[in-house]
């Protein structure tokens, strides 16, 4: 800036001495606040770029595997999605989880998506397409890729049935069973099982769920576009012929349900989020 | 077109001018020295201000406000908890019965970061401006933004410590907070992440409001303990870059505060009260040019000025209002 002139035209006096040291502290601790905020700001950006920390994302999440910029970029962190959630899965993220303050994701064995919904609600309340609005259907999700971590530990690989409650009566989760109410999400601690064989993954994954409605004729909200092109779960019986593994497919969404109904403890099945299936290029149909 | 000039220099925070002897019309120039023919005692002063102080209105406007701006937040709040959907979302973005409103300057966030608008954005984005341009801009601040009310009380606290020389008000300069709004721009761009939001004390709150508390909560505390201990209001004063988005909206809006310097008495009780006090350098004496001149866009029209003012020199005024009716 050139030198200030008063109003009349005359320059302005040199300011005292005094009055200079005072604007130089001016300067000095105005440039101190600005550095600490920016500073202060920039310590969310590094562990959420880093993606150290990456949990689980809803349905449609514009990410692909190794990265999350373009999701963390896009997502306005307002929370529509959690309010729209039947089974009320999606959680905001707090400070200290360094997955970018207020940004929504899943803890799957707590509660996963199980597109009770059936027509991704979260994806259709995203304001600024972070979930992508170029997903319709439960099987066009890709999230994660589910993986048998604890093959010794499954009960079907045990050749073990399982009778009760698939995760206890203390278990909050929900998932919607068909037969029982169509339209609302049950406690899983209401649903007690009585299997020869646990296939409890297989089971209640939705998208084996959604194959098997349509093989009845009787697709989700009478849709055929909502019948998944391709298996996600199966249960293969082992060569010995006792007992039999879960093999995941490609056509898993990695939702999660299969992670939280896992009857033992830890998991024996878990969701990575680092994998996905190949994207579907079309529906069935 | 000088309110619009002016308004932006409050807002990059540059020093009010003195306007020069022409500028100011005869009325102005007269009725200047006409006060000065009839001096006020300070008997006749302290009496008008107390006349204020005892009047059953004297908070007319603050409650009002109050009123309002725990009612939209509990909206938000009671809509989820009740599951009415009414009004869906958080104050960054939301759908207020099925339609589309995001917070102008998380939107701006989002698009710097982003680089892609969706429709549900424009829409969104649209209908705040609007909302806001009628309004008046920062009208949100002390309308709507929870920090504002907090700040507030921190306020209180902060002024009674002061009083009693406990703390002193550490001031900064007001240019600082046109230089965080371009560096935060400019952080979304580069990184592509909306790195202000990790601070916005704004969403952070309206957020824990309706999903619950959390430990983000602590940089609302430290930032409240900041403005009680060291400096009076200093997040909404020099840092928000929420109020500089929605200032510029308020350099169009109609609706603003009028001041009228022929009853003012320049006691200066409206700039004791007001967060933003370099708006109403017009009321000291000799600064004003016009009879009536509207208060520029960094005001928040929280009216606390036109509350405390014992003559009734500050009041709101739709522009054009008067010529449409």
């Amino acid at each position: 800036m050139s030198e200030p002139k008063t109003p009349s035209g005359k320059k302005r006096p040199a300011l005292s001495p005094k009055r200079r040291a005072q604007n130089r502290r001016e300067f000095l601790r105005t440039s101190l606040l600005a550095t600490g905020l920016v500073a202060g700001s920039l310590t969310g950006l590094l562990p959420a770029l880093g993606g150290a920390n990456a949990r689980l994302r809803p349905p449609g999440a514009i990410k692909d595997p190794q990265s999350e910029r373009e999701f963390l970029a896009a997502c306005i962190k307002c929370g529509q999605c959690v309010q729209v959630c039947p089974v009320e899965a999606i959680k905001l993220a707090d400070l200290l989880d360094g997955v970018g303050v207020g940004t929504p994701y899943i803890e799957a064995r707590v509660q996963a998506c199980d597109f009770s919904c059936d027509g991704l609600q979260c994806v259709l309340a995203c304001p600024t397409g972070a979930l992508t609005h170029e997903i319709d259907y439960p099987a066009q999700a890709r999230m994660g890729f589910a993986r048998l971590s604890r093959p010794d530990a499954c009960l079907a690989v045990k050749n073990q049935g399982f009778q009760g409650l698939a995760r206890g009566a203390a278990f909050q989760g929900k998932l919607r069973y068909e037969e029982i109410d169509r339209w609302n999400p049950i406690p899983v601690a209401d649903h007690p099982y009585d299997l020869p064989l646990c296939d409890l993954c297989v089971r209640q994954c939705p998208i084996e769920i959604r194959i098997a409605q349509c093989a009845a004729g009787k697709p989700p909200s009478g849709d055929p576009n909502q019948c998944p092109p391709r298996h996600a779960i199966r249960l293969v019986p082992k060569l010995d012929g006792e007992g039999a593994m879960p093999v995941i497919e490609s056509g898993c969404v990695g939702c999660g349900v299969c992670e939280m109904i896992c009857p033992v403890e830890p998991s024996a099945i878990v969701v990575d989020i680092d994998r996905i299936a190949e994207p579907d290029s079309g529906i069935n149909g | 077109m000088s309110y619009f000039t002016d308004s932006i220099r409050q807002l990059l925070g540059l020093k009010p001018r003195k306007p020069r002897p022409e500028e100011r019309l005869p009325a102005v120039v007269e009725a200047y020295a006409e006060k000065r023919r009839e001096r006020l005692t300070k008997e006749k002063l302290r009496q008008v201000e107390a006349g204020r102080a005892r009047a059953k209105d004297r908070h007319k406007w603050r409650n009002r406000r109050w009123a309002t701006l725990v009612l939209v937040n509990l909206l938000f709040v009671l809509s989820y908890h009740f599951d009415v959907q009414l009004v869906e979302g958080a104050l960054t973005a939301s759908r207020v019965i099925g339609f589309h409103m995001a917070d102008l300057n998380a939107a701006l966030q989002v698009m710097l970061a982003y680089k892609h608008v969706v429709l549900n954005l424009v829409i969104g984005t649209s209908t705040v401006f609007v909302l806001w341009w009628l309004l008046g801009g920062r009208t949100f601040c002390s309308w709507v933004c929870p920090y504002h009310l907090l700040a507030e009380g921190a306020e209180a606290i902060h002024l009674r410590l002061a009083r009693k020389k406990w703390v002193k008000d550490v001031r900064f300069h007001r240019g600082v907070r046109i230089v965080l709004y371009l560096l935060f721009a400019l952080l979304a761009l580069l990184t592509g992440y909306t790195v202000f939001e990790t601070i916005s004390p704004t969403g952070i709150l309206s957020r824990a409001l309706i999903y619950g508390p959390g430990l983000a909560l602590l940089w609302i505390l430290a930032l409240l303990a900041f403005e009680i201990f060291v400096s009076r209001r200093a997040w909404c004063r020099y840092a928000c870059p929420i109020g500089v988005t929605y200032g510029f909206v308020g350099t169009i809006s109609p609706l603003r505060v009028q001041y009228n310097m022929q009853s003012c008495h320049h006691e200066g009780d409206c700039r004791k009260v007001c967060l933003v006090p370099h708006v109403l350098d017009v009321t000291i004496r000799g600064r004003a040019k016009t009879l009536h001149t509207d208060i520029g866009a960094d005001c928040t029209r929280c009216g606390l000025c036109v509350d405390i003012c014992p003559t009734s020199s500050l009041s709101f005024k739709v522009k054009g209002l008067d010529k449409v009716l």
